[in-house]
C-alpha cells in the first residue's frame, strides 16, 4: 500500500508523467495561493470520486454485476464514461453545497475552483486508470488520495517556480507558455528519477 | 466563402488550439510516443469535434441555458463511447496502446471549449468549418511532435525503420528520453518558441523587464 501511495504521488504523477489536467495546470499556476487552493480541491474530489466510481464499477457496471437479480449476461461497461463523468459532476455539486453550508470559509477559498474540476481530466483519468489497473476498493482509496496529492504537489511547486521566473529576462517567444512547458519538462524529469521510491 | 476558408485555415498556425489557446494539451502530449498513435488520436478527436459541433449547433436553440454544459458533455460522451467501441472492435491493439486517452476526449477542453464558444452561437456550416479547422490544427501539432519523438526515439516512422540504429549495425543511437514524458514537454515548448519567433504577435509580454534589456531595444 505504501508502495502504491508513493507510486501514485511521484513515479506515476498524473500531471508530470501522464499529462492529465495540464490545461488547468498551466492556466491556474500564476500564484502559489490559488495553485494551493486548486490543489486542495483536487485532493478532496479525487479522494471521493475514485473510490465512489470503484464501487459503481464493481457493483453496477462490470460484467455479471447484475447476476443477483437473475441477469448474469448484462454488461453495462459501455456506460462507464457517461456514468463516471456524471458521478464526478454530481459529487462536485454536492461537495460545493456541503461546504457552503458547513464550512463557508473553505467554500470561499475553493469556491471558484470546484466547477473547474468537473472538466479536469486528472479526475476522470484517475477513475479510468483505477478501472484499467483493476484496483480493489482499498487500493482505490489509496490511489485516489495519492494521485490527488501528487497533482497538488506538482501545481504548487510549478507555481512557486513560475512566480520567480517572472523576473527573468528570456527571449520574447519563450515568455509565458514556452518557458512553462520547458520548466514542466524539467520537473517531469525530476519525478521520473524518483521511480521506485517507497518500495522495499 | 472567404470567411469559410478563413475559419478553416486560421486554427492551423495563427490561432492554433494547442500552442496559442492552450486547449487539449493533455492528450496532445500523452499519445505522441509514436506517429501511429498520434494519427489515430488526431483522427478520433477531429471526428468527435466535428460531430459534436454538428449536433450542438443543430439543437442550440432548444438547449436551456442553465443546463447547457450537461447537454454538451452528454453529447460528447456519447460520441466518444461510439468511437471507443469502434476502435476496440476494429483496431484492438491500437485501442490498448491509447489506453485511457480516447475516453479522456470527454473532458478534452478543446472539444468543450469549441462547443461552448462557437457551436452554441453559430449555424451548422460555419460550425463544421470551425470544428474541422481546429481538428486540423490539433492534428498538425500531434503529427509534428509524434514524428519527432518516434524518429529520434526509435529511428522509425509508423513502425518502419528510417535510419539504421546501432543495434542493427547502423550509426544512429536511439534517444530513450524521447519515449519518456519529459521529452514531450520539451518538444512542445520548443515548438511554441519556434512559432512565436516567427509570429511575433503571439508572444506574451513579460511582467517585468530588465533596465539593461530596455535600453537595448
Amino acid at each position: 500500500m505504501t508502495e502504491l501511495l508513493f507510486r501514485a504521488i511521484f513515479e506515476e504523477n498524473l500531471a508530470l508523467s501522464f499529462f492529465l489536467g495540464i490545461c488547468t495546470f498551466l492556466a491556474v499556476s500564476k500564484r502559489v495561493e490559488t495553485a494551493a487552493g486548486l490543489g486542495l480541491a483536487v485532493i478532496v474530489v479525487q479522494t471521493i470520486t475514485v473510490p465512489l466510481n470503484n464501487l459503481i464499477q464493481t457493483q453496477l457496471l462490470s460484467e455479471g454485476a447484475w447476476g443477483w437479480v437473475g441477469l448474469p449476461e448484462v454488461d453495462l461497461g459501455f456506460l462507464k464514461l457517461v456514468t463516471f463523468i456524471g458521478v464526478i459532476a454530481a459529487s462536485v455539486q454536492v461537495l460545493e453545497m456541503t461546504l457552503d453550508r458547513f464550512a463557508p470559509l473553505l467554500y470561499r477559498a475553493l469556491g471558484i475552483f470546484l466547477p473547474l474540476i468537473t472538466v479536469n481530466c486528472a479526475i476522470l483519468g484517475g477513475s479510468l486508470f483505477m478501472v484499467e489497473r483493476r484496483y480493489d476498493f482499498a487500493e482505490a482509496v489509496v490511489y485516489g488520495f495519492g494521485s490527488g496529492v501528487g497533482w497538488a504537489l506538482a501545481i504548487v511547486t510549478f507555481a512557486a517556480i513560475r512566480e520567480r521566473l517572472r523576473y527573468s529576462d528570456m527571449p520574447a517567444g519563450l515568455q509565458g507558455l514556452g518557458s512553462a512547458f520547458l520548466v514542466t519538462g524539467l520537473m517531469s524529469l525530476g519525478v521520473s528519477a524518483l521511480a521506485g521510491a517507497g518500495g522495499p | 466563402m472567404a470567411t469559410f476558408l478563413d475559419r478553416l485555415t486560421r486554427p492551423l498556425i495563427d490561432e492554433n488550439p494547442v500552442t496559442l489557446q492552450i486547449l487539449g494539451i493533455c492528450s496532445a502530449l500523452a499519445v505522441t510516443t509514436t506517429l501511429a498513435t498520434a494519427l489515430t488520436m488526431a483522427a478520433a478527436l477531429t471526428v468527435v469535434l466535428c460531430l459534436s459541433g454538428l449536433f450542438i449547433s443543430l439543437i442550440r436553440r432548444h438547449i436551456p441555458h442553465s443546463v447547457r454544459l450537461i447537454v454538451q458533455i452528454t453529447i460528447i460522451a456519447s460520441l466518444v463511447i461510439v468511437i471507443d467501441g469502434l476502435l476496440r472492435a476494429y483496431a484492438f491493439e491500437m485501442s490498448r496502446r491509447l489506453s485511457v486517452f480516447v475516453g479522456l476526449i470527454v473532458t478534452n477542453c478543446l472539444v468543450l471549449g469549441r462547443a461552448e464558444s462557437f457551436a452554441m452561437k453559430n449555424p451548422v456550416l460555419p460550425t463544421l468549418a470551425d470544428a474541422f479547422g481546429n481538428g486540423l490544427g490539433y492534428s498538425l501539432v500531434l503529427i509534428v511532435v509524434g514524428t519527432l519523438r518516434e524518429l529520434l526515439g526509435a529511428g522509425t516512422l509508423l513502425g518502419r525503420p528510417v535510419v539504421a540504429t546501432v543495434a542493427e549495425g547502423g550509426w544512429f543511437e536511439p534517444l530513450a528520453l524521447m519515449q519518456r514524458a519529459p521529452a514531450a514537454f520539451f518538444i512542445l515548448g520548443l515548438l511554441v518558441w519556434a512559432i512565436r519567433a516567427l509570429r511575433r504577435s503571439q508572444a506574451e509580454a513579460p511582467d517585468y523587464r530588465l533596465e539593461a534589456a530596455e535600453e537595448e531595444r
